[in-house]
């Protein structure tokens, strides 16, 4: 977990345009964790995950995977990672097995293993029984576990997954997850992760960047970062009066503020489940009792309003992205 | 998976193989592509009939009777003349050959777009394949499926009434038509693929091929010899070279001397095939990204 896969620094994108999508990116991502890159539409993930799986060139800048840059020896870096594009990329008129082994030779592996690890892994996401059905036929989450597949042909040291659970509805979503995070403890592999689920980076993520404008606003463990925007709150009914309580509250080291709202005494604490014993002891000192205590933990959403200024908005877009767009959530539904 | 070194052909075959299985398992496709030639065969090449028009019947000129030998004398002489054969039929079936190629060819560049369009490229360009292997596979499918519906058209072409008066052997003969209509393929999809490496718009490429089929058609040799092209038409003609094939795979297949030594023609193709494709590999390691 302390080593470090990929290394990126002062990475900066200019479009043709003129348009500065990526500017001067630094960050740090490692062995065998889930890195979660989170932005609004527009923000430059995709375009930052474009050049580190060497698909964009990056104007200024470097990001070196597994010790190869990808300016310099892109072809190195593509064999040793695996990338989920957020379309789905699989050729529609093939079978999934069709895909899954043309995919293998392209990584230039011998027949007989892409054979065999296209079986293992069909097997593994639950497509070996559909594998001679052309893709035109299959659900929008088995063509995503296909192209999760396909990312896996060549035992990819880090995997990127655009968007993997785009268009999903919530059970298949779940469902994704748990091969993703399967096929993770088998390969022991690092995910690069972009996402416009905050529940899905605050549940899988091992740390989470977010990312607006071009530029990264925070990177840190889902924990840590829900800390340093705001706090717990803890509500609680007493059996006696608001006033006699309060001034103990007050004082105990952990808690920020105390109000008294509806008849519920809202706490605001710091790690709110080490600060409960401490607030009930304190209450019992003067007298009373809890009658009712109930802890709210703030949601990686709240972190995201913070640092962007607004919740997940949808931005306009180029006719192509919004084409794609509208294509893989389409196929995802059928 | 630690980085080991690839060889530069790697994928080529896979790539090449995915394209022809798109095409061989949508036998429609193949067949409406084969219509257009079939009916220029079929309608023109039959309708079109110079030797009825020059032999049919004796003339009548007053006081003057001119006897419906001498008239299928001359004729004779002013279609061998004209086309190199008394038989137009043969002449156009042979010419319809290279014209089938040229469409063919022509739609490569639409299967770029596509897999540009539907994903499949993107995937495609984060997997350690070469570039210029991406183009090339496309360019070999698209020759291998020229072939094939050049094929088609000569049997049905020999159906219809082709005949042959072969310029050299006969195995020969088809050895040279088909090695000047896959150089002419070489060259036309690897042009069409380069024309279509950037862009995003199927509509696009759909404008281009629909502005460039009929011109390239109609200032070839296909139809009718340069000879009776007006001045101006005369070196569009001859750098054209749909040009070059016809006179080739007429040469060999109806025994009609090309206007242009077969070398020069055959040298001329090698150029036209080497040169695009240099053209396209080298320009797809520069352009071909997302």
């Amino acid at each position: 977990m302390t080593e470090e896969i990929i290394n990126v620094n002062g990475l900066t994108k200019i479009y043709s345009g003129g348009v500065l999508a990526v500017d001067h990116i630094s960050f740090k991502v490692y062995e065998g964790e889930i890195f979660a890159l989170l932005g609004p539409n527009g923000a430059g993930k995709s375009t930052t995950i474009g050049m580190l799986n060497t698909s964009l060139k990056p104007t200024e800048g470097e990001a070196v995977i597994a010790g190869y840059s990808v300016k310099d020896e892109p072809s190195k870096v593509r064999s040793i990672i695996g990338v989920v594009p957020q379309e789905f990329s699989a050729d529609e008129d093939l079978t999934g097995w069709e895909n899954i082994t043309l995919i293998g030779y392209l990584y230039g592996l011998p027949k007989e293993v892409v054979k065999q690890r296209a079986i293992e892994l069909l097997q593994t996401v639950g497509l070996y029984n559909v594998k001679d059905k052309k893709v035109e036929t299959y659900s929008g989450g088995m063509r995503r576990r296909l192209e999760i597949s396909m990312g896996l042909i060549n035992r990819p040291k880090v995997l990127f997954l655009d968007e993997p659970t785009l268009g999903l509805d919530v059970q298949t979503r779940a469902a994704i997850w748990e091969y993703i995070l399967r096929l993770k403890k088998d390969y022991n592999m690092t995910i690069f992760l972009t996402t416009h689920y905050l529940e899905e980076a605050d549940a899988y993520g091992d740390r989470v960047a977010i990312i607006d404008h071009g530029k990264i606003l925070v990177i840190g463990k889902p924990d840590e970062l829900k800390r340093s925007v705001t706090w717990d709150t803890i509500s609680i009914e007493i059996t006696g009066s608001y006033d006699s309580v309060k001034q103990v509250l007050s004082t105990l080291p952990q808690v920020k503020e105390v109000n008294f709202i509806d008849g519920q005494i809202m706490i605001k604490v710091v790690d709110g489940p080490t600060a409960i014993p401490g607030v009930v002891s304190a209450i019992n000192s003067v007298g009373q009792e809890v009658k009712r205590l109930s802890l709210n933990r703030p949601s990686l959403d709240e972190v995201y309003m913070y640092y962007t200024g607004k919740s997940m908005r949808d931005e306009s877009m180029s006719k192509e992205e919004a084409f794609a767009l509208r294509r893989t959530l389409r196929r995802a539904r059928s | 998976m630690s980085y080991k070194r690839l060889s530069p052909l790697h994928g080529l075959w896979a790539l090449t193989n995915r394209e022809l299985k798109k095409w061989y398992k949508e036998p429609v496709i193949l067949l409406l592509s084969l219509v257009q030639p079939i009916l220029w065969i079929g309608i023109f090449g039959k309708a079109m009939n110079f030797a009825n028009m020059f032999q049919s019947a004796s003339l009548e000129i007053p006081g003057l009777t001119i006897p419906k030998q001498i008239i299928d004398e001359i004729g004779s002489l002013v279609l061998k003349q004209t086309f190199g054969t008394t038989d137009y039929f043969s002449f156009l079936a042979v010419g319809m050959l290279s014209f089938i190629v040229l469409f063919t060819s022509m739609s490569s560049g639409m299967t770029i777009v596509w897999d540009r369009r539907l994903g499949f490229l993107g995937k495609l360009l984060t997997t350690p394949v070469p570039r210029g292997s991406i183009i090339v596979s496309k360019v070999i499918a698209s020759i291998v499926k020229s072939l094939v519906q050049a094929t088609i058209i000569l049997l049905i072409g020999v159906l219809l009434g082709l005949r042959f008066s072969f310029g050299i052997i006969a195995p020969v003969a088809f050895l040279l038509t088909y090695l000047s209509l896959f150089l002419l393929s070489f060259g036309f999809s690897s042009l069409f693929l380069m024309l279509a490496l950037r862009s995003t718009r199927w509509e696009t490429q759909m404008a281009i091929m629909n502005l460039l089929n009929m011109p390239l058609l109609f200032s070839s040799n296909s139809f009718y010899p340069i000879s009776s092209m007006p001045w101006w038409l005369k070196p569009v003609a001859l750098a054209n070279p749909l040009t070059y094939a016809n006179a080739v795979s007429r040469w060999a297949l109806l025994g009609i001397t090309p206007s242009a030594s077969l070398l020069l023609s055959l040298t001329y193709l090698v150029t036209f095939a080497v040169t695009f494709t240099a053209l396209g590999i080298t320009l797809s390691w520069r352009y071909l990204s997302l």
